[in-house]
């Protein structure tokens, strides 16, 4: 029992981190796992939690560039498009994410606009902007402060779930201004592509792998397979 | 080769590699509610946190119960020109879904009650076996599952959204919150201390004892 364990412990001593050490990191359980001899196509299994097991996410930065340009290419339509359509009297207003910020700013909720700004339109966008940052400097193998790039990561991945504010703000109007009364609103098309920004914005901070940002200070550079 | 479960004990409870940069850590006991934060890149590694199948388990079921009465009672009324309009829970996401807006209507239905749900189940099953030492089937897969579906359970962040909603209605009709609202409110806590007293590698290790 403590053959294993020991074996280990000398191995850290020559390599500071697990992938140097030919042992897996299971994401989802934090189970250390030694590297089979055999290298090939076949997929390793964490023998604890059953999750695939891997020294890197694989193709982590093809698949969080392909996500990230998804993004990017749906925030177009998220903010072309209303988002809600009210209807008074016979009269529509159709209101896309922005005229929503601005009308709160004109009846004086600044509070409330500043919320809805920073959720739905800073947020992605600084998404978009770290994740591209953060991948860029990746593939130029920079040093440059890489706990703070860490650290912004970690950020980044928190944040991004308070994006879907406003579709939920959606749900909650549709749900209790509805036909039968003076005013109406109804769900634009512009929720559909802003929710799949969320979600993409969401998968692609998951996809990128932090531990790409410390491979290339290690020495022992071959051995870090991504 | 495999390794046998015991080993593979042996191993977790000596090292651990950071998420954020892979350095490899010791693992040291650590003072009551307190955190291990990698020495490289400061993300967490792991927290100490006393009684933590307890009180998770008993967090995870307050949760559930919440969530019941949440779906059960009027969640928002809207008051406007004499008449009364209730709402509850689940009435957006069939607007939305009446409105051809299914993807909406399904990310909504799962980041508010679906996933929510699912994870509670989850952590009430497997806790409760590692509470009374049964081993039941499926419990590690489910724990990975509940670990796995955390970040997309989003409860505060549709009660930030009602109350935007709210501000916005105000001027136009009046809105009264309902029981399912306060339950709501009261799950969004519950969500959040389950996340502050969970200590996930606490519970691995209970269940690597089970064979």
């Amino acid at each position: 029992m403590g053959k294993n364990g020991q074996m280990v412990m000398t191995c850290a001593h020559a390599a500071r981190t697990a992938a140097g050490a030919g042992l897996f990191s299971c994401h989802s359980c934090s189970l250390l796992v030694r590297r089979p001899s055999m290298t090939g196509r076949v997929t390793v299994r964490c023998p604890r939690c059953g999750a695939r097991l891997h020294l890197r996410k694989p193709n982590s930065i093809t698949r969080s560039w392909a996500l990230l340009i998804a993004a990017l290419i749906f925030y177009i339509p998220a903010n072309l498009f209303p988002v809600t359509i009210t209807s008074y009297l016979g009269s529509i207003q159709a209101d896309t994410i922005m005229s929503g910020v601005i009308f709160f700013m004109q009846t004086g909720s600044w509070g409330i606009a500043l919320i809805i700004f920073v959720a739905s339109i800073v947020v992605p966008i600084a998404k978009l902007i770290v994740l591209g940052g953060l991948l860029i400097s990746v593939q130029r193998r920079s040093r440059w402060r890489p706990a703070e790039r860490t650290r912004l990561y970690r950020i980044t991945e928190l944040v991004g779930r308070w994006s879907m504010l406003d579709v939920f703000v959606v749900t909650v109007l549709v749900a209790l201004v509805r036909l039968g009364y003076l005013t109406t609103i109804q769900a634009g098309v512009g929720v559909v592509y802003f929710a799949a920004v969320v979600v993409i914005t969401m998968i692609a901070a998951m996809t990128f792998d932090p531990r790409l940002i410390w491979d290339v200070l290690e020495k022992n550079d071959e051995s870090n397979a991504h | 080769m495999m390794m046998s479960r015991r080993c593979l004990v042996a191993m977790t409870q000596t090292l651990i590699a950071c998420h954020g940069c892979d350095l490899l850590h010791r693992v040291r006991p650590l003072p009551e509610k307190s955190k291990a934060r990698c020495s490289r890149c400061g993300t967490l590694l792991y927290v100490h946190s006393p009684e933590t199948v307890n009180r998770t388990l008993a967090l995870a079921i307050t949760g559930l119960v919440f969530l019941v009465i949440a779906n059960l009672f009027p969640f928002l009324s809207l008051e406007s020109q004499g008449t009364v309009l209730e709402t509850t829970l689940i009435t957006g996401t069939i607007i939305l879904s009446q409105q051809s807006m299914a993807g909406p209507a399904i990310l909504v239905l799962l980041t508010s009650m679906l996933i929510p749900g699912l994870l509670l189940g989850a952590l009430v099953y497997v806790l409760w076996a590692i509470k009374r030492g049964y081993r039941l089937p499926a419990g590690r897969r489910l724990f990975r599952l509940a670990l796995t579906l955390r970040p997309w359970s989003m409860t505060e962040v549709f009660l930030l959204g009602i109350l935007v909603s709210v501000v916005k209605l105000a001027k136009m009709a009046a809105i009264i919150p309902g029981t399912a609202l306060f339950a709501f409110l009261a799950l969004v806590f519950v969500l959040a201390a389950i996340n502050a007293f969970m200590d996930p590698r606490a519970i691995w290790e209970k269940m690597d004892k089970w064979s």
